[in-house]
């Protein structure tokens, strides 16, 4: 059993978001196409889901497009009511992309050295 | 138009607006930077609808984006004397109308006679609402499943989003400006892309090819460069960034590029932030003529700022169209204050705490009362966490919503108060007191395809 390290995902992929109605969409992209393999291992449903506890107020749905190194995350109840009705500033989710990239996981060691993965110590 | 089909002959089609506010001038650096076949323009979001129905309702002459009739001024020789053609969704709720200013222009630039208007109608359902509920289409509420009967009264407008067949139509009739109201705005480069290649109805892979590309070039330089994050800082020149151009073939390839000479930055990253854009299940992407699979897309970089799109799959479109229908909601306001250093958190919330207080006391009636400190937590909420020492300064930002219009109204003028009787180093209230903001909601719905009837004409 390896040790684990901790992965930034803001160091490993980049992202861009945007909504439907209440719900805001993030699509998360490996910066190295190799580094899709960790994505869609650890960036799992429920780890986002936990990541934005207490910040969404629905559920979160995951789909993977390995064609494009990426995932898409639909984060329902994401925009305080969405479009017109949301008093928030970022009333359209257009930076929940970046909000998501903070997310930090535990990686097994030799699979961080393995895919090259940049680690993470806060 | 020797062999029309074979795979040599490519179709550009040029990006030049990616929603009404977008830049004015890239229109016409669009068709003047080199070579393009049609120019696309996209302007219509969810809420515009409402804003031109309002508009209508005062002057039945308006209704459609005005800023089209200044891009076409921008574009009219490239129009008459080089062939370009160009098709946009800016007619809004009176889309006949637009085309009439559109001829103006032309007339009033001596380019009458060359100009043929395409006018796509029949999107406008506000006129048959009731007719559509009387005939059991009860047009529920995509997300919450609510008829609408429930807010029949308060209807502002109501708009099938219509696909590709009859902009194809008038092309086909020669227009060489196509003028739309809700088509989706995919369909306004895939359009295009039918009427040159003769791609069929039921050509399923190459029309998702065309609704894909149409994705691409949907927000304009936001593919090229624009809100990139991907090595964002090494993005060359964004004050000249190029706009997105598809280089089409018949057999549903193509590139995405810009031209020559222009800033920003066309790769497999800038695309591929674009694809995910508002997507939502990417292996089903429901559009009125097709329904595309996202994970079929291929991206290869085939040179410097030329991105190759292959591979791409389809599948056969629903029955249904879906309908844009604006509804009167409520009331909301938002204000903002400025708090300085030292301590300038705490005093924002004690300002925060003050605010609500006066408000209970008046016995004010909101849905929603949120309190943003930013410079803090407006973005990220707390994911950003607590903020670390004593900060320099934060704006606090309040906002309220709700039915009852006089109590959103008082509270717009409980906010400067706070200058001279809250918590001190407080600035920023130069803008005066907030504005009160009729909410004009959003009701997504669905409805059978067959009874919605789109009409085209040709003007000139």
């Amino acid at each position: 059993m390896s040790a684990s390290v901790k992965v930034r995902l803001l160091d490993v992929a980049h992202a861009r978001s945007g909504d439907k109605g209440d719900t805001a969409n993030v699509g998360i992209i490996a910066l190295e196409s190799r580094w899709y393999e960790f994505l869609a291992r650890h960036v799992t449903r429920d780890a986002v889901a936990a990541h934005f506890r207490g910040v969404i107020t629905g559920d979160v749905v995951r789909f993977e497009l390995p064609n494009l190194t990426a995932l898409n995350f639909l984060l329902h109840g994401a925009l305080g009511g969405g479009g017109t009705l949301s008093l928030k500033t970022d009333a359209q989710g257009k930076v929940y992309s970046t909000a998501l990239l903070r997310m930090v996981v535990d990686v097994p060691a030799d699979e961080a050295a393995r895919l090259g993965l940049p680690t993470w110590t806060g | 138009m020797t062999s029309p089909n074979t795979n040599d002959r490519v179709v550009r089609v040029a990006s030049g607006q990616g929603f009404w506010g977008d830049s004015l001038d890239a229109p016409r650096q669009q068709v003047e930077g080199g070579q393009v076949d049609y120019l696309m323009l996209d302007y219509l979001a969810e809420v515009t609808m409402s804003i031109l129905q309002k508009q209508k309702e005062r002057d039945p002459a308006m209704g459609y984006a005005r800023d089209f009739l200044g891009a076409i001024e921008s574009v009219l020789p490239a129009i008459t004397d080089r062939g370009v053609r160009v098709i946009a969704n800016a007619g809004g709720v009176n889309p006949q109308a637009c085309a009439r200013a559109v001829l103006d222009v032309a007339a009033k630039k001596g380019a009458a006679g060359k100009v043929k208007v395409g006018v796509v109608t029949g999107d406008d359902l506000l006129p048959r609402i009731d007719e559509l509920l009387d005939g059991g289409h009860e047009l529920r509420n995509m997300d919450t499943g609510e008829p609408l009967s429930v807010i029949r009264d308060r209807v502002l407008s109501a708009n099938a989003y219509i696909g590709s067949t009859p902009i194809v139509e008038a092309l086909a009739r020669g227009a060489n400006v196509v003028v739309t109201g809700r088509s989706t705005d995919t369909a306004l480069t895939m359009a295009p892309l039918r009427h040159e290649f003769g791609w069929g109805a039921e050509d399923w892979d190459r029309l998702a090819a065309g609704i894909i590309a149409g994705h691409i070039l949907e927000c304009g330089a936001q593919c090229s460069g624009g809100n990139c994050l991907h090595d964002w800082r090494s993005i060359p020149d964004l004050a000249n960034v190029g706009y997105p151009i598809a280089e089409a073939r018949a057999d549903g390839t193509f590139v995405i590029t810009k031209h020559d000479n222009t800033g920003g930055r066309v790769s497999f990253h800038s695309v591929a932030e674009q694809l995910v854009y508002e997507m939502g299940d990417p292996n089903a992407y429901i559009t009125p003529d097709v329904v595309a699979d996202f994970t079929s897309i291929r991206l290869e970089e085939v040179g410097a700022n030329r991105v190759r799109v292959h591979g791409i799959t389809g599948k056969p479109a629903t029955d249904k169209l879906k309908v844009s229908i604006a509804y009167r909601f409520g009331w909301k306001a938002v204000g903002t204050l400025v708090y300085s250093w030292p301590e300038a958190m705490d005093k924002a919330q004690v300002a925060d705490r003050v605010l609500r207080e006066r408000c209970d006391r008046l016995g004010l009636r909101f849905d929603e009362f949120l309190t943003e400190f930013v410079g803090v937590n407006s973005t990220h909420g707390p994911l950003a966490g607590a903020p670390s020492g004593d900060i320099p300064e934060v704006q606090l930002r309040v906002g309220v919503r709700g039915t009852d219009r006089a109590s959103v109204e008082r509270f717009t003028r409980e906010i400067a108060p706070l200058v001279l009787n809250g918590p001190p180093s407080v600035t920023g209230f130069a803008g005066g007191r907030p504005k009160v903001e009729e909410i004009v909601a959003y009701w997504p719905a669905l409805v059978d395809k067959t009874v919605v009837h789109t009409q085209v004409e040709v003007l000139s």
